[in-house]
């Protein structure tokens, strides 16, 4: 990159994220709210927007647009309508979308980022108001085919200000904002799924220069690290056309991941008119103090809280606790595990290693298995008291969690107990030296490094289960005595 | 008072095509409309506030919970041009 | 006395004497169509024979006629316009539903106004309905073809939707009972749309008891239309009470102006004489607002409009049209033919209207400021129901006009809506009930308007004039 233009310009961005709510049904109508069935077979004269159906608001979703809010730091408005966007669009049913204009469910909050000098930076938070999806489009060589089962899933729009002044800001607060919204249970926030998607709006300017320059629209990225990239390319991209003295021109343009090049979104161009206008087919809704803290009761501890607090009470290194806050489940977890096992670095340990791996190689949540903390701290124990290898342990977590049994039982069936019995352990390490004795001639003449191989052949017949470090005392014992 | 580039914008915004007779005609009778109309101007209604609703309802919602779907076969059979289950459009360039 | 001049009351007394059957009933009405429809016009389409449902056993067997804007599963729906031929609904209409469940025989959806835009029923897709009482004039509209079907007793009821006087209008030029109820009373769901804020379904029938009747079947909270109101529904018979003593009954002056018609005037100051005599006490008041009523109207039903016929695009149903010649992208062609060849020219002007008044740069001068004069229309009907049980006032301002006679001049048309708009615009039920005929012998049309969720103020008024005149036991024999 230049240097000489990366001085004078500084980079202004602003995100919209559309977060799809987790609620049972849509939000207008009583279809499932479901991913993946067959085309239009989640739909009603509602959702497919027939002429005479009539709009009724889910009370979950405008609930989980509160929780939403008063997560990311809104004030919610105690008097909240819905208007009509209105627009053409195949996907649009009614050609139009409702939508929230002047009176959002929620304004002016915050969420924090550390920015690139390591100081924590306040995003603040334009407002989060609700609003329907639209169908999905297939584009065909001759035609487009409309699926319109996505069609009325509750969306809750969250505008950030103009506050992000790079691409890594801007990923930073798409992970924090994430992890906020994961913790509230009110959306998958799975971006390959679309249940979270993300426009950005950017621009650059001189720096010191107060006006913001001509902005674009960016659309299509389909992970956080394509909303990264897409911006890094497009202050590029902005960048040369400045320095080539041309101007930029406000327009939406759409990121071509396999290209890795954004491209201007032409057909779309049309002077936008969308004609806002307070949606008569529904009332407005009033919520009041009461509600507003019923539901903030049922606001978990979030994610920052937590992790400051897990440093705090549980001396946990900050790199231990970032990894078990990022997921709700797996911090309960690890507070449920701490209750009945004091190492707590070593529940870390468990958690971060063998725990996650297991559940990312079965791409499961915490929440999808059935694996009990006071089992986990049992196994734990069953190490520390040499009854398991840490090896055998691992093997013991994976039966576990696929069998939903605790360790002592799959320990019995798999015969995994650690062997520590002298008798038992000396037959072996008498095979072992019978079937090496050249190594062992070696290790009487002093080559003390040679034991690993031994007590690995130990193990090796055990499948395991041999206790190392009393097969080592023993071969010790043996070759000095004799 | 209203143009005929004006109608040709709203007839672009209400998507709707116009044939050359058809503008002026429309050109004429939406100035005679709006011509009507100014006689709201004679009103002060600076200190007055709009009325959406007539009816002082709020909070009406539904419960979460599902009702059955049309399903597909149903959801469709109102159009002519299906296909895979979809409903067939000509083609939308991005 | 002919069995399709009855009214439904007087039927489900022979019924219940089993001197006839609802069959019967059915026969004579569907007699009837075969004999008139062809000079009246009042229906877009008839049932299939085959899909027809005749229950002896239902309590309400009453054939009845349907606004060709409300959905009826499985047949064919069209607002009576091009872009919608062609139309079944995969629902019933919530009032379908009520209907069919209480046994009345759906003869067909009747012609009307194109997605209810006008005055006359001319603008229907299917060519005119024509007044049964004269054939040359207008029924009125936009629910012309309801109303034509009672008067000319190819029903014994119907259904209408009224946005500005769509239910009371025609039925004052046919000389029918139209009753607009409170909007929220009877539910919204599965009318199609016009003005959604002032929309609302009512009944046409012959006299004030089978009006009473109709709403004890239509009225009542719906969870599917989240503008219905959950409030108890009271029996409307039990308001069909022989007394007006004591009752206090304002006259607006705003509405016996210079331009009204001499006869349609006369007509209803006598009609207020009449309530006089029986005990009612009548004074002048005053609705300031009642001369932006149309302009204000006009404004905030097209807004609405331009965004509810929005969705007829030709995307999922109805007609699709794409022009031979491709002038943009092949979508938006699509749209723009579609939209051009399906709508007649009333939906057009009224679109554009409603898209101007909503578009950016001009919302405040006219939707935002609309809103605000319905405030004050609004205020001025509060204000005088603190004082007043009802307010009585002509209809229209006068009666039928020939077909074609206002079809070029749009706010002429307007006008003829005068009287019937300020009650959408607050929200207040209200009733015509014929009153008189005028020298040419075409009905004339009183209204009477209430407070919000009052009509059984209006039954009562209504069913004490009718104890004592006529008007509405003529019919016309065709």
């Amino acid at each position: 990159m230049n240097q000489t233009v990366t001085k004078y310009y500084e980079t202004v961005i602003g995100l919209e994220v559309h977060l799809q709510l987790s609620t049972e049904t849509k939000i207008f109508c009583g279809c499932a709210n479901k991913f993946g069935e067959e085309p239009n077979s989640l739909t009603c004269p509602v959702c497919l927007g027939l002429p005479g159906s009539l709009p009724v608001l889910n009370k979950k979703s405008l609930e989980y647009g509160i929780k939403a809010g008063l997560a990311i730091n809104c004030s919610i408005n105690p008097l909240i309508k819905f208007d009509r966007k209105n627009y053409y669009y195949p996907d649009l049913p009614k050609a139009y979308q409702i939508s929230q204009y002047d009176m959002p469910v929620a304004s002016n909050g915050f969420l924090m980022i550390t920015d690139e000098e390591g100081k924590q930076k306040r995003i603040r938070i334009l407002r989060a108001h609700l609003e329907e999806d639209a169908g999905k489009l297939i584009h065909e060589s001759a035609c487009s085919l409309v699926d319109y089962n996505r069609t009325g899933t509750p969306l809750l729009e969250i505008v950030t200000e103009p506050d992000l002044r790079s691409p890594q800001e801007a990923y930073d607060y798409l992970q924090n904002l994430k992890l906020t919204l994961q913790y509230l249970d009110v959306s998958d926030c799975d971006m390959e799924k679309g249940s979270l998607r993300c426009d950005a709006n950017i621009s650059i300017r001189e720096k010191g220069e107060t006006k913001l320059g001509t902005k674009t629209e960016l659309k299509n990225m389909n992970s956080f690290k394509a909303v990264k990239t897409a911006l890094e390319y497009e202050i590029s991209r902005h960048k040369s056309v400045i320095g080539s003295g041309d101007k930029i021109i406000q327009e939406t343009r759409l990121w071509d991941e396999s290209k890795q090049m954004s491209f201007s979104m032409r057909s779309k161009e049309e002077a936008h008119d969308y004609r806002y206008f307070p949606e008569p087919d529904l009332v407005p809704f009033i919520v009041s103090a009461d509600r507003i803290s019923e539901i903030k009761a049922s606001i978990p501890e979030l994610p920052f809280a937590k992790l400051e607090r897990f440093i705090k009470e549980y001396t946990i290194s900050e790199y231990d606790a970032r990894i078990i806050i990022q997921d709700n489940a797996i911090s309960d977890f690890f507070e449920e595990c701490a209750k009945h096992y004091k190492d707590v670095k070593k529940i870390c340990n468990w958690i971060n290693g063998s725990l996650l791996q297991e559940l990312n190689s079965r791409k499961s949540k915490l929440t999808e298995i059935d694996l009990g903390a006071l089992e986990l701290t049992k196994l734990i124990q069953k190490v520390d008291d040499e009854e398991l290898s840490n090896l055998a342990a691992k093997d013991v977590l994976t039966f576990m969690i696929d069998s939903g049994k605790g360790a002592d039982e799959i320990i019995k069936e798999k015969g995994l107990a650690q062997v520590s019995n002298d008798n038992d352990l000396e037959k072996i390490v008498e095979e072992v030296l019978a079937e090496n004795k050249k190594v062992a001639a070696e290790i009487k003449e002093g080559k003390e490094s040679a034991i690993g191989f031994l007590v690995g052949q130990a193990m090796k017949k055990t499948q395991g289960k041999a206790n190392p470090k009393k097969v080592g005392e023993i071969i010790k014992n043996k070759l000095s005595n004799d | 008072m209203i143009s005929k580039e004006d109608v040709l914008n709203i007839a672009s915004l209400s998507r709707i095509h116009l044939k050359d007779n058809e503008i002026d005609q429309l050109t004429k009778n939406l100035e005679d409309i709006l011509e009507y109309i100014t006689k709201l101007e004679n009103l002060d209604v600076s200190n007055v506030e709009p009325t959406s609703h007539v009816l002082a309802l709020e909070n009406v919602y539904r419960e979460d919970t599902v009702i059955p779907s049309l399903g597909q076969a149903n959801a469709i059979k109102i159009s002519a041009d299906i296909q895979n289950g979809s409903f067939k459009v000509p083609k939308v360039i991005e | 006395m002919k069995l399709n001049h009855l009214t439904a009351h007087e039927i489900l007394e022979l019924i219940a004497k089993k001197e006839y059957t609802a069959k019967d009933i059915y026969q004579s009405v569907h007699y009837q169509i075969e004999k008139t429809e062809k000079e009246v016009h009042a229906y877009a389409n008839l049932t299939e024979p085959a899909s027809l449902s005749i229950d002896e056993n239902k309590s309400f067997p009453i054939p009845i006629a349907i606004k060709d804007n409300m959905c009826i599963l499985d047949q064919e729906t069209t607002c009576s316009s091009n872009i919608l031929k062609g139309f079944k609904p995969s629902y019933d209409a919530t009032v379908i539903q009520k209907l069919k469940d209480s046994g009345a025989i759906i003869v067909g959806h009747a012609n009307m106004d194109e997605f209810a835009f006008g005055s006359s029923t001319e603008t229907s897709c299917y060519g005119p309905t024509h007044n049964p009482w004269n054939l040359d004039c207008v029924p009125g509209g936009s629910s012309g073809g309801s109303t034509a079907a009672v008067a000319s007793n190819q029903a014994i009821w119907a259904i209408g939707s009224d946005t500005g006087g769509s239910i009371r209008q025609p039925a004052a030029f046919c000389g029918v009972v139209g009753l607009k109820p409170t909007y929220g009373r009877v539910s919204r769901y599965g009318l199609i749309a016009f003005a959604s804020s002032l929309d609302q379904i009512g009944p046409i029938t012959k006299d004030i008891k089978d009006s009473a009747l109709l709403m004890n079947i239509i009225a009542g909270h719906d969870p599917k239309d989240s503008t219905s109101i959950n409030r108890t529904v009271p029996d409307y018979t039990n308001s069909l009470v022989n007394d007006v003593n004591g009752l206090r009954i304002g006259i607006p002056k705003e509405y016996f102006i210079d331009g009204i018609d001499a006869e349609v005037k006369q007509a209803v100051l006598d009609a207020i004489e009449t309530l006089k005599e029986r005990g009612a006490t009548l004074k002048e008041v005053s609705l300031p607002h009642t001369e932006y009523a149309v302009a204000t109207y006009y404004i905030i039903a097209t807004s609405e409009a331009s965004s509810n016929l929005a969705r007829f695009d030709g995307v999922q149903y109805g007609l699709r049209k794409i022009p031979a010649k491709s002038r943009k992208s092949s979508i938006v062609d699509m749209y723009e033919e579609t939209r051009a060849t399906g709508f007649g020219t009333e939906a057009k002007r009224r679109i554009m209207l409603g898209t101007y008044s909503l578009s950016s740069g001009y919302y405040d001068d006219y939707y935002l400021k609309g809103l605000k004069v319905r405030t004050l229309i609004k205020q001025d009907f509060d204000k005088v129901f603190k004082d007043f049980d009802a307010i009585i006032t002509p209809t229209t301002p006068t009666t039928a006009f020939k077909i074609g006679e206002k079809t070029s001049d749009p706010i002429s048309m307007y006008l003829s809506d005068i009287f019937t708009i300020s009650a959408n615009l607050s929200g207040i039920p209200a009733i015509s009930i014929p009153c008189g005929f005028s020298s040419n012998d075409l009905p004339i049309g009183m209204q009477i308007m209430a407070k919000p969720f009052d009509e059984e103020m209006l039954f009562r008024i209504g069913y004490t004039y009718q104890q004592i005149t006529d008007w509405h036991k003529k019919r016309v024999d065709l």
